[in-house]
Parts: C-alpha cells; sequence; structure tokens
C-alpha cells in the first residue's frame, strides 16, 4: 500500500458517489485514471487491506435486529465451533478473543425472532451457551480511524 | 463532494423508518457483499435485477435517506493495516450514570464503537463496552488507563479482551430467501 492507496481508502471511508460513473469521479479527485482506481481497489480487496467496498445496510432499520453473542469454547473444539457458527449467513462478523470468553460474534437477523432461533441452534449443535448481548444503547462516534 | 453519501449522522432519518419492496431487497441482495469494480457498477446492478440504472440510484438514494443504508464505504481491516491490538474494554459502571459515561468515551478519538449492553450476573458483570484498536498491546494499555481514569470510581471493575484472530467478516447478508 502506498500513499495514494492511503489517500483513497481515507476518501472512501467517508463515502462514495450515487451516479452513473462514480469511479470516474473519485479518481479525478485523486488525479488518476479510473480504470487505475479499480486496479487499485481490487488489489486493496484482493490482499485484504480492506475487508468490505459497498453500501453498509443497518439490519435494524429493515425491521431487522443485530446482537453481539458471547461463547467459551474448550480451545480443543474451538475450530470446530468456528466451522460451525461461520456456517450461518447471518453470523456477520466473529472473533476469537484472548479471554474465557473467547468467540464473539455479531448476529444481523431480518426479525428479532431469528435472533433467538439462530443462538439457540448454535447451542445445540455445539452443546454450549450462547450469552446474547444485544445492545442497549449505542453513543455516538466521530469519525473513522485514518489508516 | 456533494454528490457522495457521506457518513453523516446529523441528517434527518425518518423515526418511523420506510418499508422496503422487493426491489429494494433485491437491490440489497445485489449489493450486500458489495460493488462492482466495474465502470457503471449501477448499471450492473441494474441488470441483475431487472431495472434502469435511474431507478436503482434514485432507490438506493432513498435507502441511504432512511438511514437503511449507513453510508457505501470502504471498510479497511485494521488489522492488515498495522493495527493488531483491537481491545474490547468492557467497563462495570453505574446504570443510573452509563448514558453520560459512555458519551464521554465514545468522544475520545481512538474508541471506535462504544455501546451498553446487558450483564449477565455472574459469569458477566460488565455493562459498558468501548472497542480501541492500537498498533499493539502496549499502546492499547495506554488507550484503556486513558478510559480508566475518566470514569475515576464509577469504574467497579473492568476487562480487556484482544482479538486473536478474525474467524468470519462479511458484513450483513440478507439470506437468499423469501424472493
Amino acid at each position: 500500500m502506498d500513499e495514494l492507496d492511503r489517500k483513497i481508502i481515507n476518501d472512501l471511508q467517508a463515502g462514495f458517489p450515487l451516479t452513473e460513473q462514480p469511479y470516474a469521479e473519485v479518481a479525478a479527485r485523486h488525479g488518476i485514471t479510473e480504470s487505475e482506481l479499480l486496479s487499485r481497489l481490487q488489489q486493496l480487496l484482493d490482499n485484504k487491506t480492506l475487508s468490505r467496498f459497498g453500501p453498509m445496510y443497518d439490519a435494524e432499520k429493515l425491521g431487522g435486529a443485530f446482537t453481539l453473542a458471547a461463547m467459551q469454547v474448550p480451545e480443543q473444539d474451538f475450530d470446530k465451533v468456528a466451522e460451525v457458527v461461520n456456517s450461518y449467513a447471518e453470523v456477520a462478523h466473529n472473533y476469537q478473543r484472548d479471554h474465557q470468553f473467547n468467540m464473539w460474534y455479531v448476529l444481523a437477523t431480518e426479525t428479532p425472532d431469528q435472533i433467538n432461533l439462530v443462538n439457540r441452534d448454535i447451542e445445540k449443535r455445539t452443546g454450549l451457551k450462547v450469552f446474547s448481548m444485544p445492545k442497549l444503547t449505542e453513543y455516538y462516534i466521530g469519525l473513522q480511524l485514518p489508516v | 463532494m456533494d454528490s457522495a453519501l457521506s457518513q453523516n449522522k446529523t441528517e434527518p432519518v425518518s423515526k418511523q423508518g420506510m418499508s422496503v419492496d422487493d426491489v429494494d431487497r433485491r437491490i440489497i441482495q445485489a449489493t450486500q457483499s458489495g460493488l462492482p469494480l466495474v465502470s457503471r457498477p449501477y448499471d450492473e446492478i441494474a441488470q441483475r435485477v431487472g431495472i434502469s440504472t435511474t431507478e436503482v440510484i434514485a432507490r438506493m438514494r432513498i435507502l441511504h435517506q432512511f438511514g437503511i443504508i449507513r453510508r457505501i464505504a470502504a471498510v479497511p481491516n485494521h488489522y492488515t493495516l498495522g493495527y493488531k491490538a483491537n481491545g474490547m474494554s468492557v467497563w462495570d459502571v453505574p446504570d443510573d450514570r452509563v448514558d453520560e459515561l459512555g458519551q464521554q468515551i465514545a468522544a475520545l478519538k481512538f474508541v471506535s464503537h462504544c455501546y451498553q449492553r446487558p450483564r449477565f450476573i455472574p459469569d458477566w458483570p460488565y455493562n459498558l463496552f468501548a472497542m480501541v484498536h492500537a498498533h499493539n498491546h502496549e499502546e492499547a494499555m495506554t488507550l484503556v488507563a486513558r478510559i480508566e481514569k475518566l470514569l475515576g470510581n464509577a469504574n467497579r471493575g473492568h476487562d480487556v479482551l484482544f482479538s486473536k484472530r478474525i474467524l468470519k467478516k462479511t458484513g450483513m447478508r440478507l439470506p437468499e430467501r423469501d424472493i
């Protein structure tokens, strides 16, 4: 990643145009061609500098629901349990953390009922208890981290 | 860049929300794993959904106005970028002060998310979560110490959970059914 990649990422963390040729607009701001921007973005996604590029949807506003769920997974079963948890399309993120509660996943579903259904199903398939911790209040955060 | 969909939390967002129809749902499904990296990305979505590009753009603008699209943006992988220490700091603070304290913590520049969540006594006593990103463990602990200082005696106990591995990171997906 070079200086221009950093500038592009910081620019695109803030937003992206909803116009017919949005990449051309962004490229012009950075003094490069559209095709160079496209190939840089492709590379940043391929080498995992970017984890996503596109619209970020708010599942709650779609009548959906979110929760953060935690599990205490025995070390020897960890990969097997991760495979089960990751197999659900509703699991948006999953992190291993250095703690007795060592697996933390985010569920995003269309209805609040489905949160419970997926968590129950995971409990049934893994034999482990799921601690579901939906956010009660979200506190205002300013800007994204600069890269 | 007035044509850009920037993250701007002061923009009016309907409280009653809006209901999405089947076409909106098809747009969501066509874009939730990412925007096509082609010159005219909304043309490709229009083709997949079976409507015009103009309609795709118009509908996505409305979805953004109502906050259903938070923003169209690049999401950096902080881990790849050298922010190797991703610490989820968790705090046990009195429930009647959690909003006041949560707002103060969220205002710190190094905190990327801050939420109140339910406790599970006795396994989990913490009700306030603040995510900090740092280049290493030591730097993260310095940031956590700043939160500790800010909380003072409202802090009845805390812990920091560092991420060891990203097991999955896809963002929200609508299941393929019901279409």
